[in-house]
């Protein structure tokens, strides 16, 4: 398969798959009295069981951004984080590993939040 | 009394129902499409940051890379917050703009803004969290949980 | 949207079980006929009061409206403040200043004011009343709160004691929103039954000694009722059972038919709650015809993107003290029913799964 259209197809699945995963969530505020942070919490444990089993490399192997950039990432990021923290320190390293994993992404959105606080008010709407 | 309290309880069902019936519901079709193609868009967009992190520093692997992209579209959903234009899209796409990392970041830079008139630390630091805070709960504990299960297998 | 009509039950109604034992010979059919003991909710007054002035302060978004041009001023959110509290402040103060004004009256000259908000501790009217500096009795009924004010107002006039009062509250889309929602950044998506808090005060001097203006003739105190809805977005189908007791007890205790009045307002319903209300009145044998109007639905157009229209304490107190106030002075009414209604949670009773009990209070006025 030439590489461009492998590209493509990537690209596509990256779409479709956090397409869908967002449309799920949306079909559940819809359907159900869900409130979204009820949702986010669904899908964060959907994310950390996915990676517990050991289904969510294989998914992000092929859907990539799709299924890393959702919520769903963020959980089997933190799992995966836990396992492996596990693994090398043991016992006290389930604890760690999870919060080591993610500490980027936490410290920036903390950081940015920060700077953004300092600068910039809310406005009516 | 108990008569009494099932005869109101037998009304407030009927009422719900009745209610559930005459309130207007959000179009499904419209609103999963919309959902659909902003969270699909965000991806998208994240993929490319990616690959062009991947192009940019080549010596770097994926895991890092990834963290990297991650950063980079949560400080954009920040700023994105801060000029007032994310609560548009949310409104807009629902679910496709608060289930990215997205949502999350501009979860906890709008509660962090919104409590800054009671002051930095007693307003918008203690309420960074008030948002997001069941997402880090949540994630922290379950996490754990599963690598003490991972612990114990591996014990055997 | 088109009414449904309600399913039919087996044995339940959607009213309270005393009303249903009243029997048609214990309705009386006028109001001077009636003897006050027989009505229980209503209380019909002697020397009614007058509303010898309103006024309503609004922002940008509310004199957009349909009812836009008759607000009495029209201010930015932030007011220049360095928060939306400090912005609700100035407006009720400044809606009170302007209403004495009109009423001839420095605001040192009000004997009593009356007056609430939808924020905590109704810290908003209690700064007013600091800051202007007279007697002061802070209300909440929620959005029911206008009608409330008016209703002790005249009571109190009626008795003899202060000669003039103000009655006023406010409501702040962005305090509101804070306090009973999300941030305002927060990327949060609204459901098409939700309505949109007016950002708006208004206030009306009630007076014994005037001259001008309409009289509260009667008002019909609410009781709190809970017909099971814990939805905190659908305020309408929340509230409308309120507005049915309180608008069919005041019926039924007054003797009059809702043709009698030229209009039968309620206060921040929206387009869905007001559909509700009609259903539930039909259900008892009432029909409300083309002079039952909505504040919420009048504050707000189509194109605003408000949802099912306008809710708040400032979007009854708004609509009256400036519409409504406008054509009794230009003689369309001889006589209207106002009924703001008012949902009496708070974030944390909802979170913990209870029911909404709303309150309507209704007072009649007339030329």
């Amino acid at each position: 398969m030439p590489v461009a259209v492998q590209k493509i197809l990537t690209y596509l699945l990256v779409f479709a798959s956090g397409g869908l995963l967002c449309m799920l969530a949306q079909l559940l505020i819809v359907r159900t009295k869900l409130t979204p942070a009820r949702i986010l919490v669904i899908f964060l444990c959907a994310g950390i069981l996915l990676e517990a089993v050991g289904v969510f490399k294989y998914m992000l192997q092929y859907a990539k951004a799709g299924v890393s950039v959702p919520i769903l990432g963020f959980g089997a990021a933190l799992a995966k984080g836990a396992i492996e923290g596990a693994k090398t320190l043991g016992f006290m390293g389930a604890f760690a590993g999870g919060l080591t994993a993610t500490a980027m992404g936490i410290g920036v959105a903390v950081c940015a939040s920060f700077v953004v606080t300092l600068i910039f008010s809310p406005r009516t709407k | 009394m108990s008569e009494q309290t099932e005869q109101v309880e037998q009304r407030n069902k009927r009422y719900n129902k009745y209610v559930n019936a005459v309130t207007p519901k959000s179009s499904i079709f419209k609103s999963l499409i919309k959902s659909f193609w902003v969270g699909g868009v965000t991806c998208l967009f994240a993929q490319g940051i990616f690959e062009l992190y991947q192009w940019a520093f080549p010596s770097l692997d994926t895991t890092t890379i990834s963290a990297y992209m991650l950063c980079t579209i949560i400080v954009l959903a920040v700023i994105l917050t801060g000029a007032g234009v994310f609560d548009k899209l949310g409104r807009y796409a629902g679910a496709g703009a608060f289930l990215p990392i997205t949502g999350f970041a501009n979860a906890m830079a709008s509660s962090a803004m919104e409590f800054k008139t009671e002051g930095l630390i007693l307003g918008s630091q203690t309420k960074f969290f008030s948002v997001v805070g069941p997402v880090l709960v949540n994630g922290v504990v379950w996490s754990a949980l599963a690598g003490l299960i991972h612990y114990v297998i591996s014990l055997f | 949207m088109t009414s449904v009509t309600i399913l039919k039950g087996e044995n339940t109604t959607f009213l309270p079980k005393n009303l249903q034992s009243v029997s048609e010979a214990e309705t009386v059919q006028s109001p001077e006929k009636l003897a006050p003991a027989k009505a229980k909710q209503t209380v019909f007054f002697r020397n009614p009061p007058r509303i010898c002035a309103g006024a309503a302060v609004v922002t940008q978004r509310e004199a957009d409206g349909p009812v836009g041009e008759y607000f009495s001023s029209v201010v930015d959110s932030k007011m220049g403040e360095k928060n939306f509290e400090t912005a609700e402040i100035r407006m009720l103060k400044e809606a009170v200043t302007s209403a004495a004004a009109k009423a001839g009256l420095w605001p040192r000259e009000l004997d009593l004011l009356l007056a609430g908000d939808l924020l905590n501790q109704i810290t908003s009217s209690s700064y007013v009343a600091r800051d202007l500096g007279i007697p002061y009795m802070g209300l909440y009924s929620a959005c029911a709160t206008m009608t409330q004010a008016l209703a002790l107002a005249a009571a109190l006039l009626d008795a003899g004691c202060f000669t003039n009062i103000a009655c006023a509250t406010a409501s702040h889309f962005s305090t509101a929103e804070r306090q009973y929602r999300y941030p305002l950044e927060y990327g949060a998506q609204r459901p098409p039954y939700a309505q949109w808090t007016v950002t708006g005060a208004g206030c009306s001097i009630v007076s014994s000694s005037a001259e001008h203006g309409p009289r509260i003739t009667a008002a019909t105190f609410g009781k709190a009722v809970d017909f099971g809805v814990n939805d905190i977005s659908n305020m309408g189908a929340a509230m409308a059972p309120a507005a049915m007791d309180t608008l069919y007890t005041m019926l039924r205790e007054t003797g009059l038919s809702p043709s009698d009045f030229d209009l039968i307002l309620t206060g921040d319903l929206g387009k869905l709650g007001s559909d509700i209300l009609r259903d539930l009145m039909r259900e008892q044998g009432i029909e409300l015809g083309q002079n039952y109007s909505d504040c919420g639905t009048l504050i707000y157009d189509n194109t605003q993107k408000v949802y099912q229209g306008g809710s708040g304490a400032g979007c009854s107190a708004s609509v009256f003290n400036s519409y409504i106030l406008d054509r009794f002075l230009k003689d369309c009414y001889s006589r209207i029913a106002f009924l703001a209604t008012g949902a009496l949670m708070n974030p944390q009773s909802t979170y913990q799964g209870e029911t909404i009990p709303c309150i309507s209070h209704a007072v009649i006025i007339e030329k």
